[in-house]
């Protein structure tokens, strides 16, 4: 480990507590969610008059609303309230895109429509009433009249020469075009001995988180305060959309991500519409107003991530060395921006690892009449790992060269970090690879799958007719995003170290992995420290949960708000003592002397004068009142964590089943803080990037009806589908941050698909089929093989 | 639950309700359903029993599994009024839980059963709110018999999702707490779902 990454000091050499941060500590969290006394947003107790909502959606892709009758909806006995678009008009602003870019074509996303809808789902009206059941039964009779525009249901039916506009009087259906240059790729291509050409479609599905999306508000008519339960990512980010939308100081809103909120994966870091909706009813009608969302709504209308194609081309030497790359690509942004923040990811993480002077990537951005699209775990990365990666299985192919050895001689070595890319990330920076020892990942990767002996059973395998194959898949991941995140430390009156994070947790142990950070900054044994999450009433500021960032963003405030605050205890314990330029260490929950533990005094003591103290008698002299300290780190810009998945599979041709025989992960997450929780996320991620692979698609049908709106038609992988898998990491730390910290959410996720893909077409090369669709599906493989042999 | 008088505020959905009697978790229980109310939600709203989910309300997922005379069921595809009469057991009643509890740290997993604690060692929750219904179907699996193989865990665990974990520290903890409760399995002791 790099000095970097050593433990604050704070009683090295005095036998505290051992260290923490490493350790394999098993979760705070658990002992309420196994006894069924978790904390989500629909468990919380709330007042006896809470109402609830049920939203009307739109049933079409594209039409203009040309009236709404509620009567009958408001005649419903247990009805408190309807509310359209017109009778949200004050608050009605349109929410701004997460991510933009100077030339995204402006098309206003509204809290709920107004005077047409744009994909099936969308909000149209909402019933307030004292059950959900009487809700959905008043939603029912609400009569919209609607004219049904002709709707845009893919990308290429958005390009299409004279294609109908996805909203009427928009320029055209392109959001945004963006491309990324470095080198000369013209002259590259002209010049290469080698060119490859492929079109690759990836489609993603969505979070599926297993509790939807949930809000709930109250109103306080004395205070003035309105507070929001939001079972979200980001807090702050919520906070702050709904003082804007309301014209209210933000110290009027309190937002809280509840305790527990049952899974993000991106989606719940997105701002929807009701969101905004709910607050604003519960205020009108001085009632709480609790909104569920149920699956099918979360199938409509939670956003997801959907369909990109890549056309990517590829100029290599006869050695395979790689010449230039350019990639164009159509994103599906669905109805409205939401955010760029997914296609613009892929815009620059299509180049990997590897080191390309010439690289070109061209992002369309299209309007589609689909639910808009945001991150899900992964956040553009699988597509662009999916297209290289298919990309470099098919120079070796070309070159009769092995697919190992082709990323061999074109991988980034490790003393060539930082290592600039030549393109400009979505956090605004230089696209600059911070640490790593990409060939160390892969070389322990494959010695693990014992590449070598698979290549040689799969020819000997081939000669009985059977259809093995190897699939090896490389990526990084930038993480550990800007802005700041921040925490707050305080020394409580009960003398107890509560440690304040704006950031909330979905399932990712913030109460275990921060009394971790805390523990070592302080010396001070974990069982005084307490974490406490996602509340804009106990901490001002934060940006939330995603794009893997938290470790590295909240994981150095909390390091240093904690090394503040030891230093803070041990001056007022220096002149509760009367003692001067003496060392202190913790013993339990007193401070003592470092050579003479008979000195000593409590943390309960210490509160007692720093923070209590006695009304109206003189302070101690020498003691800073107020135990708190807060830090906000601001990383310089995106940290890179990577990794290479390795995969066996056997394919059968005839039913297109796909069985995985081994499947092998190297991660580096940079320093890893707690062994057993990022393995538990590469574990996690490793499923959903296994569902992405293989199960996971949404389809729409050619008026962007949506098809899938159940797990019924739409598979997730359950335990039978997810294979043993062998996981081992590699730590270079991260230079941007000191733990050494990068992200672990979602490398189980990124590369999962290109390994998959290529495995099959390993698999079935004798018969000649092209994988170029993902996820690799059964049919998408017989119709591989079929459209080969003819 | 005082549901026995209707008030002005009650709707005719509340007026055409009838009372369902369970036992739940050892206890009698008794409440008022609308005759369309789901298990589920009479459990979580009406008896306050929350910690059972709804994940998908179609029964898919089995968040909301909780085991009905002997056997794991959806409560999300049972009406409250089927149930009438039935014996239900839920998460509430695997261990006497304390609302707040923090851990290991406190030394209460004593309190927590043989499957919670492998869950708990093996890391097989992560946002936890699914984990109802995993532990429910598995004690009820559990009670049938063995679980010998990684293989017999995965088809065990096979009736409910997980976004979370990817699985893996699930098989482990259910092929812990088998060899706990009936000796070792076929293949010896407890393999790794996942080697880490």
């Amino acid at each position: 480990m790099s000095a970097t990454t050593r433990a604050p000091e704070a009683g090295e050499a005095h036998g505290a507590p051992e260290r923490m941060i490493g350790a394999r500590i098993e979760r705070r969290e658990d002992y309420r969610l196994l006894t069924g006394h978790g904390k989500f947003l629909d468990d919380l107790e709330m007042p006896a008059d809470t109402c609830e909502a049920a939203f009307l959606r739109s049933p079409h892709g594209h039409a203009r609303i040309l009236g709404i009758d509620t009567s009958a909806a408001l005649d419903v006995p247990g009805v408190l309230g309807v509310f359209t678009g017109e009778d949200v008009q004050p608050m009605m602003k349109p929410l701004p895109a997460k991510v933009a870019h100077p030339d995204l074509q402006d098309i206003a996303r509204l809290p709920m429509a107004l005077d047409a809808v744009h994909y099936v789902g969308e909000p149209v009206a909402v019933v307030i009433a004292v059950s959900r059941y009487i809700a959905e039964d008043a939603a029912d009779l609400i009569e919209v009249d609607y004219e049904p525009l002709p709707a845009i249901s893919s990308t290429a039916a958005a390009l299409a020469p004279g294609a109908p506009l996805a909203h009427e009087g928009a320029r055209d259906n392109i959001a945004v075009h963006v491309t990324q240059r470095a080198g000369d790729p013209e002259a590259a291509f002209a010049a290469a001995p080698h060119v490859l050409s492929e079109t690759f479609t990836v489609v993603r599905g969505g979070g599926h988180s297993m509790e939807c999306r949930a809000v709930a508000a109250r109103f306080d008519t004395v205070t003035g305060q309105l507070v929001v339960w939001d079972s979200t990512q980001a807090p702050h980010y919520a906070r702050n959309a709904l003082a804007n939308l309301y014209d209210m100081p933000e110290d009027d809103i309190r937002l809280i991500a509840p305790p527990d909120v049952g899974g993000g994966f991106g989606p719940k870091a997105q701002f929807y519409g009701e969101e905004a909706v709910i607050p604003w009813v519960a205020m009108q009608l001085r009632k709480p107003v609790k909104w569920i969302e149920d699956r099918r709504e979360n199938f409509m209308s939670a956003m997801m991530e959907r369909t990109q194609v890549h056309r990517i081309q590829v100029a290599f030497d006869d050695d395979g060395k790689l010449i230039a790359l350019k990639d164009v690509f159509e994103h599906d942004q669905g109805a409205y921006v939401a955010g760029l923040q997914v296609p613009m990811i892929t815009l620059t993480t299509v180049p990997g690892q590897y080191k390309i002077p010439n690289i070109h990537t061209e992002l369309y951005s299209c309007f589609t009449n689909m639910v808009p699209t945001s991150s899900v775990r992964g956040a553009g990365r699988p597509q662009a790992v999916a297209a290289m990666e298919r990309m470099m299985d098919r120079v070796a192919e070309y070159l009769h060269m092995d697919p190992a050895e082709i990323r061999r001689r074109n991988l980034i070595q490790a003393d060539e970090f930082p290592y600039k890319v030549g393109l400009i990330f979505r956090d605004g920076s230089p696209l600059t690879y911070d640490s790593g020892n990409y060939p160390e990942v892969l070389e322990g990767t494959l010695a693990r799958l014992d590449y070598e002996s698979w290549r040689a059973r799969q020819a000997s395998l081939r000669a009985e007719g059977r259809h093995i194959g190897i699939g090896i898949a490389c990526y990084v991941e930038g993480c550990g995003l800007g802005p700041y995140e921040g925490a707050k430390v305080r020394l409580t009156n009960s003398g107890e170290i509560l440690v304040t994070l704006a950031a909330a947790p979905q399932g990712q142990g913030y109460e275990t992995v921060y009394a971790q950070i805390a523990a070592d900054a302080l010396g001070l044994d974990m069982k005084y420290i307490r974490v406490t999450t996602g509340d804009t009433g106990r901490i001002p500021f934060g940006q939330g949960t995603f794009a893997s960032r938290i470790t590295a963003t909240c994981g150095p405030a909390v390091l240093q708000a904690s090394q503040e605050m030891r230093d803070r205890i041990f001056s007022t314990a220096a002149v509760m003592l009367k003692v001067e330029g003496k060392n202190f260490v913790f013993r339990d929950n007193r401070v003592t002397l470092a050579d003479d533990e008979t000195a000593s005094v409590t943390l309960q003591q210490i509160t007692q004068v720093a923070n209590v103290g006695k009304h109206g008698i003189t302070m101690l002299r020498g003691v800073r009142a107020g135990l708190e300290t807060q830090a906000y780190f601001s990383p310089e810009r995106a940290a890179y964590a990577s990794g290479a998945h390795a995969v066996v599979v056997e394919v059968d041709p005839e039913t297109g089943k796909t069985e995985i025989l081994k499947y092998v992960i190297g991660h580096d997450c940079g320093t890893v803080i707690n062994p057993l929780l990022v393995d538990g996320q590469v574990l996690g991620g490793f499923a959903a990037g296994i569902g992405n692979a293989m199960y996971e698609e949404q389809f729409y049908d050619a008026a962007a009806q949506p098809l899938t709106t159940s797990y019924l038609d739409f598979s997730l992988p359950s335990s039978v589908e997810v294979p043993p898998v062998e996981l081992f990491h590699v730590q270079s730390p991260s230079p941007l941050n000191p733990l050494g910290a990068k992200g672990a959410g979602e490398g189980g996720t990124i590369p999962a698909p290109a390994a998959i893909a290529n495995a099959v077409e390993d698999a079935l090369r004798p018969l000649g089929a092209r994988i170029n669709e993902m996820p690799v599906t059964p049919p998408k493989i017989v119709g591989a093989i079929t459209r080969a042999r003819s | 639950m005082e549901h026995d008088v209707l008030d002005g505020t009650e709707t005719a959905d509340r007026a055409g309700a009838r009372v369902v009697n369970l036992t739940v978790n050892g206890e009698r229980r008794g409440g008022l359903a609308p005759v369309r109310m789901t298990l589920a939600d009479f459990l979580r709203h009406e008896l306050g029993l929350t910690g059972t989910h709804l994940g998908c309300e179609h029964g898919v997922c089995g968040a909301c599994t909780v085991i009905m005379d002997g056997a794991a069921v959806r409560s999300c595809l049972l009406l409250a009024v089927q149930a009438d009469g039935a014996t239900i057991e839920t998460i509430e009643g695997l261990a006497p839980g304390r609302e707040g509890g923090t851990g290991s740290e406190d030394g209460q997993d004593d309190e927590l059963g043989p499957l919670q604690q492998a869950f708990h060692r093996n890391h097989a929750l992560q946002c936890g709110f699914c984990t109802g219904g995993f532990l429910m179907s598995v004690t009820a699996a559990l009670r049938d018999a063995p679980v010998e193989t990684d293989d017999e865990a995965r088809e065990v665990l096979s009736g409910n999702i997980c976004r979370c974990t990817g699985y893996a520290g699930m098989i482990r903890a259910v092929r812990e707490t088998s060899d706990e409760i009936y000796g070792p399995g076929l293949d010896g002791t407890a393999r790794n779902g996942a080697n880490s």
